[in-house]
């Protein structure tokens, strides 16, 4: 019997290829695998978003004068505001939240020129819909602040020579467009739950059906197994790399504006990561289902409370900023914010992908030993 | 731990070179013995029946022998390799199958051989070749393209044991191999274990079925982690004066 020398090598094609044409076999997966950051980055990136866009706005108007129309205008032409109708009476105010025409209601004052002409005073009313608080504070709030813009406005046409002017500028987001904040989030979200799913299910399947136990009694090594079995999912998560950024740039509108290169490197570096703790997952859960709950269910919730994602890092308790250190995704989403909002150079995220490349190894090594102790 | 008196069990009468070898193999977990101090070897081309009520150790001995496990003492030689200082030429010189037959169900017959025989790093030609020649034995010539999961369970079994001695392995271990199939189709896989041996490979099979036991050319009963009775089906039924490897089964196991 002649007895091969077997040499190290990272990948096996035999098993790299076995890999892909488990994929392309169960078409039904691969398509949810490919669609689901689409489903997912439209779901978050639109509708999650707490910005306000054309708000239907109705119009209370008894005085009619030069000044409410140019006030309405203003409304109007703003991007938040679309001035839907105008009412007859203050009391059809009711009627339009009920029938649920109207996110916001202006009652302009009566005489509400002569009086700003006369006394520099005059009043208007905003009333919202505060069933949903965060979205009645916000459309006070624009509409406030359209409102100060124009008395501004007037009080320059009257040449008060004492005024102040706070001037404000937003940085990075100057149009506080919703999708800067959550494109990196969503990225760094997806991208997790995608690798971390697709490694761990395909490892406990194998599990499942004992062709792992066969795997493991050959002679290729578990560094090699693993490894080939990354591959194909590490091709397929590309695949929706690409297309998340595509999305982000054409749909929602966000622009890398820092170094597409970087912000890519740091992106497989995050796959990386990403399948590597699924691969961690796996040597834990027994069956298919855990494997999916674990990384579905159990990983979203850090995922999505601790990265940075919706509550900043910096105003978290100590001991959950220690713990959010843990998440992958928080040193993700940080560098994705630095690359690709804020255009800052490769050189200022080393400590982004330091300490992803830390946990990658981690993850990597302590699935090699339970691997290696496998039962 | 008590020492225990142990017996040397030789190999068989026409004594061969050794396939498997052990001495006072033995794994402990914690302070659980689950394989005490078993000592005994298999000649080449020998069929051996390796077996034990459930939890009797006997998976736990066959996984160090496969060079998965590391013995807590003793030692074991397979295909001429310490299986702690050489696991992994030991497991180049073993095949496997595994008693959830262990293909790929959504791979083709073709795909399955080409996959096993490129692990245990077979060349294309070779590979090529012998092909053929195992699907020729098995008749399964019109099923070279057929997804495994839609082949009968007794073709997949036989199949799984062609890719498991497919590179010519020194020694093949079978877990319960026949689970959940009938007499006839057993008898059937078996015309292949006798075809195997024949060719000088080691057969290492653990069962259930006591039908089998009696195909085999000795037989071992592992009782609490250490082997009870080991010797030809003949003579253990003589031994213990029963008409069937069923009732020496029941009463190697139940003995007080």
């Amino acid at each position: 019997m002649s007895h091969r020398s077997f040499q190290f090598s990272i990948f096996h094609f035999q098993l790299v290829k076995k890999e892909f044409r488990h994929i392309f076999r169960d078409t039904r997966s691969m398509l949810m695998l490919l669609l689901m950051p689409v489903v997912q980055i439209i779901l978050f990136g639109f509708a999650i978003s707490n910005e306000v866009k054309s708000a239907r706005v109705a119009v209370f108007d008894p005085a009619k004068d030069a000044f409410t129309a140019r006030l309405t205008e203003r409304l109007h032409a703003s991007r938040y505001f679309d001035v839907a109708r105008q009412l007859g009476s203050a009391a059809e105010a009711n009627e339009a939240f009920r029938e649920g025409r109207a996110d916001l209601v202006v009652v302009f004052s009566e005489n509400f020129g002569e009086n700003l002409w006369r006394t520099g005073e005059a009043t208007v009313q905003l009333l919202a819909d505060a069933t949903d608080p965060n979205q009645a504070v916000t459309l006070t709030t624009y509409a406030s602040s359209i409102i100060a813009d124009y008395r501004q406005e007037l009080l320059a046409e009257r040449s008060i020579p004492l005024r102040v002017r706070a001037q404000v500028n937003m940085l990075y987001n100057p149009q506080l467009q919703g999708a800067y904040n959550f494109v990196p989030g969503v990225m760094g979200m997806i991208l997790i739950l995608i690798c971390a799913m697709m490694s761990a299910i395909s490892v406990v399947r194998e599990k499942e059906t004992g062709t792992m136990e066969v795997l493991l009694v050959s002679p290729v090594k578990p560094f090699t197994l693993i490894f080939s079995k990354l591959a194909p999912y590490f091709a397929l998560s590309v695949v929706n790399l690409a297309t998340i950024l595509l999305l982000s740039v054409y749909v929602l509108g966000v622009p890398v504006s820092g170094s597409l290169l970087g912000l890519t490197m740091l992106s497989l570096l995050y796959i990386f990561v990403s399948l590597a703790l699924g691969m961690l997952i796996s040597t834990v859960a027994a069956t298919q289902v855990a494997a999916m709950l674990a990384s579905g269910m159990v990983l979203m919730l850090p995922v999505m409370l601790l990265s940075g994602m919706m509550f900043p890092v910096e105003n978290m308790p100590a001991i959950l900023q220690w713990l959010s250190c843990i998440v992958p995704a928080r040193w993700y989403i940080a560098g994705v914010k630095k690359l690709m909002i804020e255009g800052l150079p490769v050189a200022l995220c080393l400590q982004e992908v330091a300490i992803l490349s830390l946990m990658a190894v981690a993850f990597i090594a302590v699935s090699l030993k339970k691997l290696k102790n496998e039962s | 731990m008590p020492s225990n008196s142990h017996t040397f069990y030789p190999p068989a009468a026409d004594a061969q070179p050794l396939s498997v070898y052990t001495e006072r193999l033995t794994k402990r977990f914690g302070s659980f013995t689950a394989v005490d101090a078993i000592t005994f070897s298999v000649a080449q081309g020998e069929i051996f029946g390796f077996l034990g009520a459930n939890g009797a150790g006997k998976t736990t001995a066959m996984r160090m022998l496969c060079g998965l496990s590391k013995p807590t003492s003793g030692c074991a030689v397979v295909a001429g390799y310490d299986v702690a200082r050489y696991p992994e030429k030991v497991k180049q010189s073993i095949g496997y199958m595994s008693q959830r037959f262990s293909l790929y169900e959504d791979l083709k017959v073709w795909e399955n051989i080409r996959l096993f025989a490129g692990i245990y790093g077979m060349g294309k030609k070779v590979i090529a070749s012998k092909t053929e020649q195992t699907l020729a034995e098995l008749g399964f010539e019109a099923e070279r393209n057929t997804l495994v999961k839609a082949l009968p369970l007794g073709w997949k079994q036989k199949l799984a044991f062609s890719v498991a001695i497919f590179h010519e392995p020194e020694v093949v271990f079978l877990d319960e191999p026949t689970g959940g199939v009938d007499p006839a189709t057993r008898r059937k896989f078996w015309e292949l274990i006798y075809q195997a041996a024949e060719r000088g490979i080691t057969v290492f099979v653990t069962t259930h079925y006591m039908d089998e036991a009696e195909y085999c050319d000795r037989v071992s009963i592992m009782v609490d982690g250490r082997i009870e009775v080991l010797d030809t089906p003949k003579a253990l039924r003589q031994r213990l004066n029963a008409p069937s490897m069923d009732v020496v089964f029941q009463r190697t196991v139940e003995k007080p």
